[in-house]
């Protein structure tokens, strides 16, 4: 550009006319307001708690709790604090985690049915779907919980399935396996069987290239592992497991593994109420693929499962992934509505611990820090799996 | 572009400076509740006798008496005054964040509770204390034939840290849900989820009238805890903490000087000789008692006329229940109800 600069006027452009630094300018400025605001805020905060006598600081955490919580990790009321919250976030881990699963697999099988070509599953799909996703989850919970589970016989009317399995208003009680000293034995064997399987799918996988054919990897690794497993649970001298069944005593069952009533309701209805919106997500990711793609699989004559498995799903599993992950991250932040049935999450006994202690705004921010970090892990985890199934196929 | 960036930096700047001159101005409560012609009042709402929203819309009981006995007192008229429903978890921060004027939710009185929590405790109007309710059929008469129990709790109470304590004691185990809702944990124990629910007794009183089939329940008779229950005031508002504190003496005062809804009225200042009476009901020359609290004259006749003295507002919602007055008697006749001299 041809300098236009007058003479005597200096080239230089004086620097509240220079966009370059007018920009830098006003971002500080505004960055500078955010700070001011924030930290208004935080002062008029503590200048409140001033007021009620109340400081802020986290020692509370290691007084004694003083109160009990009914299930998770082992805990005592003589605990600290730290433990009992602990013991909120394991507990909330464990019903989302589970949930997760479940609701994956009911979204997998109704998203697929409301595509199947049958009228009434395709009907009966599409009933689920609508049902459970268009009424609110905490009507839900307290359904399934006052009007499912709570209806179940009392302790001693218990409905008394095979295999020592035991269903009443108390819980859901199965039997639990004990680990023996044989244990270690299988264990050796489970590892054999391990490094054994890894081989046969890379010789497998290598074989499948050289034919240049598509093909199921795992076909000789799966069937190698299991044997080997089998065989290990036979040949060990003392079975690695013991059944430990539930027995009435007193008021309730002892022993063997128990589901509550709480945990039981709750991890129901998250698993149907967040299933029903990925099955959507299913149907909507295997829709998108076009027409064409299918016809074209066929023309060239691969199977209906290898169509699905080698054109279909490798396309719809990068549309499914995102809207998936918020699907997970919903699940967990719901289980905080577990607080409405006696289910101690971390939400439960955080809010036991602010009325107990007063100390509401640090109990605050540390479940909210929990909740932060339990769904950008699994925000994170999900991003891996993308990036992975992109690369190295389905 | 600079230029809208300009004007949101200035509106953050603008914001940034309005806010804390809005947090300044601070009144007091009292002045507060005077100028908003309305007093906020939280309670609860699943304990009939207590606190309770009954069918037709219209707010009963104990602790909601109270309320309107402080709205007479600060405004002359008991219908001035919104009744919030809080679960017992929420109780605390609503009145720390001034969300509530005084909170009438049958609170028990801690040491906790008066320094870690931002509360200033009223004297209490109900004396109380934990015990049991199970079903007749289990044959239990003492707490050592628990162990082993499901028992049912509500969050945030005292009673959930008096049960861990009691077990502990006792070395016994219980299986103990808490449970967010009263209406819940009720709920639970009616359909069979506990054996046994722990609260006040006079709760457990309340609420077995609303069980399936209230003969089938029984009361233990063994009291773990003290339970003293009354208004609370948010923690350095001691004007306001004056005001609720001598509204709850001025029930106690007019039970002890035979001072009834039905009589307050024929009270003059001809006919009455009794000095203290006057003082009380404003009926003398000076300005009285009520000017030193910042209220009306004739504000402890406005709470007797609304409410009724201390014994009227326990007949009218506690005896239906079956309560017996118990300790909740005036000192003179051997009970723990002492009202402050009104001088």
């Amino acid at each position: 550009m041809k300098n236009n600069t007058p003479k005597g006027v200096s080239g230089k452009i004086p620097f509240w006319r220079d966009i370059r630094v007018l920009r830098v300018l006003f971002q500080v400025i505004f960055l500078l307001g955010v700070i001011l605001l924030l930290v208004i805020l935080y002062t008029n905060m503590l200048k409140g708690l001033r007021g009620l006598g109340l400081t802020l600081n986290l020692d509370f955490l290691q007084d004694e709790a003083g109160f009990d919580i009914s299930e998770g990790i082992p805990y005592e009321p003589s605990d600290v604090y730290l433990k009992a919250f602990w013991v909120g976030i394991l507990n909330t881990l464990k019903v989302s985690i589970i949930g997760i699963v479940c609701a994956t697999l009911l979204g997998l099988l109704f998203g697929i049915a409301r595509l199947s070509s049958n009228w009434l599953i395709r009907t009966i799909a599409t009933a689920y779907v609508e049902c459970f996703r268009n009424v609110p989850l905490l009507l839900q919970i307290l359904f399934w919980y006052t009007a499912v589970v709570g209806q179940l016989p009392r302790v001693r009317e218990s409905i008394a399935l095979f295999g020592g399995v035991f269903i009443n208003n108390r819980g859901i009680y199965l039997p639990s396996p004990e680990p023996t000293s044989g244990l270690k034995i299988w264990l050796g064997f489970l590892g054999a069987g391990f490094l054994l399987a890894v081989i046969l799918y890379v010789v497998r996988w290598r074989k499948l290239q050289q034919l240049d054919r598509p093909g199921f990897r795992a076909k000789w690794a799966l069937p190698a592992f299991l044997i080997v497993a089998l065989c290990g649970w036979f040949l060990t001298p003392d079975r690695p497991f013991t059944l430990d069944l539930p027995v009435l005593q007193g008021f309730n069952f002892k022993g063997g593994m128990r589901f509550s009533p709480e945990f039981s309701a709750l991890l129901i209805a998250l698993s149907v109420y967040t299933g029903a919106f990925i099955a959507e997500i299913v149907r909507s990711g295997i829709q998108s693929v076009v027409k064409g793609q299918r016809e074209a699989a066929r023309a060239v004559g691969l199977s209906e499962s290898q169509t699905l498995r080698l054109i279909v799903l490798p396309q719809s599993i990068p549309i499914i992934v995102p809207p998936l992950t918020s699907q997970y991250l919903n699940l967990t932040k719901n289980s905080s509505l577990a607080v409405a049935i006696g289910f101690p999450d971390l939400v439960s006994v955080g809010n036991t611990m602010m009325t107990q202690t007063g100390q509401s705004i640090p109990v605050f921010a540390m479940i909210m820090a929990s909740y932060l970090v339990m769904s950008l892990t699994t925000s994170a985890a999900m991003n891996w799996y993308n990036r992975w199934i992109n690369r190295v196929g389905f | 572009m600079h230029k809208f960036l300009f004007r949101v930096s200035a509106f953050v700047l603008a914001i940034a400076l309005v806010v804390p001159l809005l947090a300044e101005g601070e009144e007091g409560i009292l002045d507060k509740v005077k100028n908003r012609g309305r007093l906020i009042c939280g309670v609860n709402k699943e304990l009939p006798g207590f606190g309770f929203l009954g069918q037709d819309g219209e707010w009963k009981g104990f602790d909601v008496d109270y309320g309107r006995a402080i709205a007479a007192a600060v405004l002359g008229d008991p219908n001035k005054v919104e009744f919030r429903p809080l679960k017992a978890a929420e109780r605390f921060p609503a009145l720390q964040t001034g969300e509530i004027d005084v909170l009438i939710r049958n609170t028990t009185w801690t040491l906790t509770r008066d320094t870690d929590l931002g509360a200033d405790f009223c004297p209490p109007t109900f004396y109380d204390g934990q015990g049991f309710m199970l079903r007749k059929e289990l044959g239990i008469t003492s707490l050592k034939e628990l162990a082993g129990a499901t028992i049912g709790v509500t969050a945030g109470s005292t009673t959930e840290l008096n049960l861990a304590d009691t077990t502990r004691a006792l070395g016994i185990e219980v299986e103990s849900i808490v449970f967010e809702e009263t209406e819940t944990l009720y709920q639970s124990y009616d359909q069979g989820r506990c054996d046994a629910v722990t609260s006040d007794k006079s709760q457990l009183v309340s609420r077995r009238q609303s069980l399936k089939n209230p003969d089938d329940h029984i009361i233990l008779d063994v009291t773990i805890s003290k339970e003293p229950l009354g208004p609370v005031t948010v923690h350095g508002d001691n004007k306001w903490n004056d005001v609720v504190s001598w509204v709850v003496y001025a029930t106690f005062s007019a039970e002890e000087h035979g001072i009834t809804q039905a009589n307050v009225s024929t009270f003059k200042p001809e006919n009455t000789e009794n000095p203290e009476i006057k003082r009380f009901l404003g009926l003398d020359e000076s300005g009285g008692m009520g000017e030193k609290l910042g209220l009306s004259k004739d504000w402890a006749r406005q709470v007797i006329a609304a409410v009724g003295n201390y014994g009227e507002i326990f007949d009218r919602n506690l005896t239906p229940l079956g309560l017996p007055r118990g300790v909740n008697k005036p000192w003179t006749q051997g009970g723990l109800l002492y009202a402050m001299p009104f001088r």
